[in-house]
């Protein structure tokens, strides 16, 4: 069994070109006649990009099935051009031991439509005091090189300092959901104006800025790997070059989340807690430092923070809302909107964020590969001058509740390739 | 108040019934009838109060009061008695300002009260004076006087004095102009789409 | 007027429109033996309360009752509320049974406004009665109605609001109000209980309160809750008494004409002087009648007449 696309342009550049995949490899580019069982793609110039790789996402299983399960995230995922994911841990049980770990990852097997990497927990019970078993989860069928309390902080130093020191002997990286407890206590939105004119307790800037300062310090003490996740101030965008600058490559790595990148806290004045989020909604300026420095590489990758809650949880007062969107099947969407469409990131561009950084950090060996013969066909086709409108009862996963619900966005998915395997075409799984 | 113009588009034709000149006489008369049922006189006891019912009940009541008291000697305490939140058509209008009552210090308990008001037509106006009325003390007798009865009553409620008469179908609105808002004294017909 | 959820964005005209309403009611109802008018005969208001309340409760009941609405008082205590039936259910039950109007208050911020919009279909009026920080319309509508009555008019008259303006719903309403209807307002309070982002309101600020008590009309003490004092947002009840409470010695600072409001509950000896409160500048007690006017006056004009639009 094998597919040719015909007539797709890689990375957006040169002269469309047939690519043959076969037996899960790139087997041939050029011009290419189709062997008898190909199943042939008529590309027209479309975009051939490595597929994406999305370093946050919450699949909910176990424990909220009736949000999102592996089987509908890993549908989201192939419908957004994904060929890997990274479960985060926050489910219930918590991803804080090997059963666990190892019960996701062969739900992501058997349901076959993207790879899912659970990430482990960092301390047990995401409860930030004592480190969960790291590298029995590393060792384990599920391979685990990430680990992260995310939806928590893991606030206290010492702990993060050995979680740190402990990740180096397992080549893992830990990834911190950067956020100061103490100065978000009962926080609501992103202080500041907005914040204080509709009455929501304010979240500030400082709480994410000073702990990415300190993890970085305590990261470059140990000679450990740090990923920030879900970047959202321009400050913690200064605090990470400064830090980057400092250690040198390969050792701080973050991501930015579509939803940073386009979306401000102008949209707070409705309450309608489908733009709830953790870290909140930021100002307008602080979106425009998050996109120069994703365009800059100051900001290492795109990462969803996809995060699926039933509609019970968002249709109530704010205060009571769970916080977290939709972002799987928008995510190249908005990227397009927000940095291609504005020229801050080309075709090229977009495969570094989406695809080949991301696999990279995470320590992937057959994501986010070149474009060339004998590679591992993980592959995604975008029509970059189509555009379509969310609905969020149309996606994919269980739950609806996208921000972007109404928009018109550029950029649509019209073929994933896991392996070789079409998993998604034309927005239908398979 | 039922037949004053709500926002309705330029009407088709106008016809005036009364002049001004014709108001002030309508009311002079008005004033003599009232005086004489009421027995007004120099050595009455209890005048009579006479209660404008705003927007231009109010200055009616005051001018009625002034032609008594050219011809009889004695001026009659005046009010205004607003009855918007007595009315029991509010739902299916928008929320008017309200109108000030205002009482004369002597009150209206075991007072002849004579309501005034400029026109007479379904009669609700009335009904919610009454009500209003109740509210604010017990007279002894309720009188209404009104410069134009038009006709269409809902209720059983008739006028004891009237300035004048005047048939009318519901398609038509009957408007009393009075200088104090209006700019002019006058009593107009408007048809609804007929020739007048 | 279809719903009162805020005061940020109500027009001047229409916040006149029912301040003058409400001076009306009250020189209706001055001295009346019976205080009850028909107006708003076979309407249903609900009070819906998710946090404890006796003066605002208590007003807008008092309100209702006298225009001849049915009240119905609903708290979070005594409701499917504390089974945790959720604020929508909870307001489609309450649209469904027939309410005409809700009155929310609620720990949060914007619940006055999603309630608003779940009842939208059903056509129930919603009255914001304070929603976690953001806004308290009424208690704004009843500190301008005594404002005016005490001054004459508000415009270019200059406010002082003084103390926890960081979390006080009744300071945000009373910021818009008042500088919609033309007044200038300062706020005192240390830096901590300042909102971030107070620049862009339309506000002077100040750390000193003896500096401003000169020159202002009216000054408007906000209440101290506990909690605040154990938040580390100042250091001590007594350090903040001695900065930003309003003693008799400051009292002498204000000009002879100046008005002392206070939202109440009072913590005396802390933010106010006991004798302050009681003092002839002092309009406490107006505050709480003119608010029951007010609430009338807002009744009025959201059901009265809503089936015109």
């Amino acid at each position: 069994m094998s597919v040719l696309i015909r007539g797709a342009r890689l990375y957006g550049e040169g002269d469309p070109v047939d690519v043959l995949v076969a037996d899960g490899l790139i087997s041939a580019i050029g011009s290419v006649e189709p062997p008898e069982d190909a199943e042939v793609i008529d590309a027209a110039g479309q975009v051939l990009l490595p597929g994406f790789v999305d370093l946050h996402t919450h699949l909910r299983e176990p424990g909220r099935e009736d949000a999102e399960t592996i089987e509908t995230g890993s549908a989201a995922a192939a419908l957004g051009g994904y060929t890997a994911v990274f479960a985060m841990a926050n489910t219930d049980p918590v991803a804080d031991n090997a059963v666990v770990v190892e019960h996701v990852w062969r739900r992501g097997r058997e349901t076959g439509l993207v790879d899912v990497h659970p990430v482990g927990a960092v301390t047990v019970g995401l409860n930030g005091e004592k480190l969960a078993e790291l590298g029995t989860m590393a060792k384990s069928a599920a391979g685990v090189r990430m680990f992260s309390d995310d939806g928590h902080c893991v606030a206290d130093p010492l702990i993060m300092r050995r979680a740190l020191e402990y990740s180096t002997a397992l080549n893992a990286v830990i990834a911190q959901h950067a956020e100061e407890p103490r100065l978000t206590v009962g926080a609501q939105a992103h202080e500041g104006e907005i914040a204080s004119r509709l009455g929501y307790a304010g979240w500030p800037a400082s709480a994410e800025e000073s702990i990415v300062a300190r993890d970085c310090l305590l990261a470059q003490h140990a000679g450990a790997r740090l990923h920030v996740c879900h970047v959202s101030t321009a400050g913690t965008v200064d605090v990470l070059r400064w830090a980057k600058n400092r250690q040198g490559p390969g050792f701080i790595s973050a991501e930015v989340t579509p939803h940073h990148l386009l979306l401000t806290d102008e949209r707070l004045a409705t309450y309608d807690p489908v733009n709830k989020v953790n870290p909140p909604l930021r100002t307008g300026g602080d979106a425009a430092r998050l996109r120069a420095a994703l365009a800059e590489g100051v900001i290492d990758c795109v990462a969803t923070d996809h995060a699926p809650h039933p509609v019970q949880d968002k249709d109530c007062e704010w205060a009571a809302a769970k916080p977290g969107m939709l972002g799987l099947q928008t995510a190249l969407s908005v990227v397009t909107e927000t940095m291609v469409a504005t020229g801050l990131l080309d075709w090229r561009g977009v495969a570094r964020v989406m695809s080949e950084r991301p696999a990279e950090i995470a320590g992937l060996p057959d994501q986010g590969r070149p474009l060339v013969t004998g590679e591992p066909a993980n592959l995604v086709l975008v029509d970059p001058d189509a555009a379509w409108t969310v609905r969020g009862a149309e996606l994919a996963s269980l739950a609806a509740n996208t921000p972007y619900e109404g928009m018109r966005l550029p950029g649509v998915v019209t073929l994933t390739l896991l392996r070789g395997r079409i998993t998604a075409r034309e927005g239908k799984i398979g | 108040m039922a037949s004053r113009p709500r926002g309705a588009a330029e009407p088709d034709g106008e016809r005036e019934l009364l002049s001004s000149g014709d108001v002030a006489r309508t009311i002079a008369r008005m004033a003599h009838q009232v005086i004489e049922k009421t027995a007004l006189g120099a050595e009455s006891g209890d005048l009579p109060v006479l209660l404008g019912i705003p927007t231009r009940g109010t200055p009616l009541a005051d001018r009625l009061a002034a032609r008594i008291a050219e011809f009889a000697g004695v001026a009659p305490p005046t009010g205004a008695l607003d009855i918007t939140l007595y009315r029991d058509d509010l739902r299916r209008r928008p929320p008017r300002p309200l109108a000030s009552t205002q009482l004369p210090v002597t009150g209206i308990d075991d007072r002849v009260v004579i309501l005034v008001d400029d026109v007479l037509f379904s009669g609700r106006t009335v009904r919610a004076a009454l009500d209003a009325l109740r509210d604010h003390g017990r007279p002894r007798s309720v009188q209404l006087a009104v410069l134009v009865d038009r006709g269409h009553r809902e209720f059983p409620i008739r006028a004891d004095y009237v300035g004048k008469n005047v048939p009318t179908s519901r398609a038509e609105e009957v408007h009393v102009l009075v200088s104090e808002v209006d700019g002019r004294d006058a009593v107009v017909l408007r048809g609804k789409g007929e020739s007048v | 007027m279809k719903h009162l959820l805020a005061t940020d964005g109500l027009e001047p005209a229409l916040a006149t429109a029912v301040l003058d309403t409400a001076d009306e009611l009250k020189r209706t109802l001055l001295g009346r033996e019976v205080r009850k008018l028909p107006t708003l005969r076979g309407r249903t208001v609900i009070t819906l309360f998710y946090e404890n309340s006796t003066r605002t409760r208590v007003s807008f009941e008092i309100a209702g009752k006298w225009m001849s609405a049915d009240v119905i008082n609903v708290s979070s205590s005594a409701s499917s509320v504390s089974k945790g039936e959720s604020l929508r259910d909870t307001a489609l039950t309450l649209a469904a049974a027939g309410a005409d109007c809700v009155i929310i208050r609620h720990p949060a911020s914007g619940a006055a406004q999603r309630l608003a919009g779940w009842l939208d279909e059903a056509g129930t009026a919603v009255v914001n009665a304070g929603d976690g920080m953001h806004e308290h319309p009424t208690q704004a509508l009843l500190d301008a109605a005594t404002l005016r009555e005490r001054l004459g008019t508000l415009d270019g008259r200059r406010v002082a609001i003084v103390g926890d303006v960081l979390h006080s719903r009744v300071a945000r309403s009373n910021i818009h109000l008042l500088t919609a209807l033309g007044a200038e307002v300062v706020l005192v309070a240390p830096p901590t209980l300042l909102p971030p982002g107070v620049e862009a309101l339309p506000v002077t600020v100040s750390h000193e309160l003896d500096a401003e008590l000169p020159g202002v009309d009216a000054v408007m003490m906000l209440r101290v809750q506990a909690e605040r004092m154990h938040g580390g947002f100042f250091p001590s009840a007594r350090e903040y008494s001695i900065a930003y409470g309003l003693s008799e010695q400051r009292l002498k600072m204000l000009p002879e004409h100046a008005v002392v409001l206070h939202p109440g509950p009072m913590l005396r000896g802390m933010e106010i002087a006991s004798a302050v409160a009681d003092a002839p500048s002092s309009a406490i007690t107006e505050q709480v009648r003119n608010g029951v006017h007010v609430r009338m006056a807002v009744l009025y004009h959201l059901l009265a007449g809503e089936d015109e639009k």
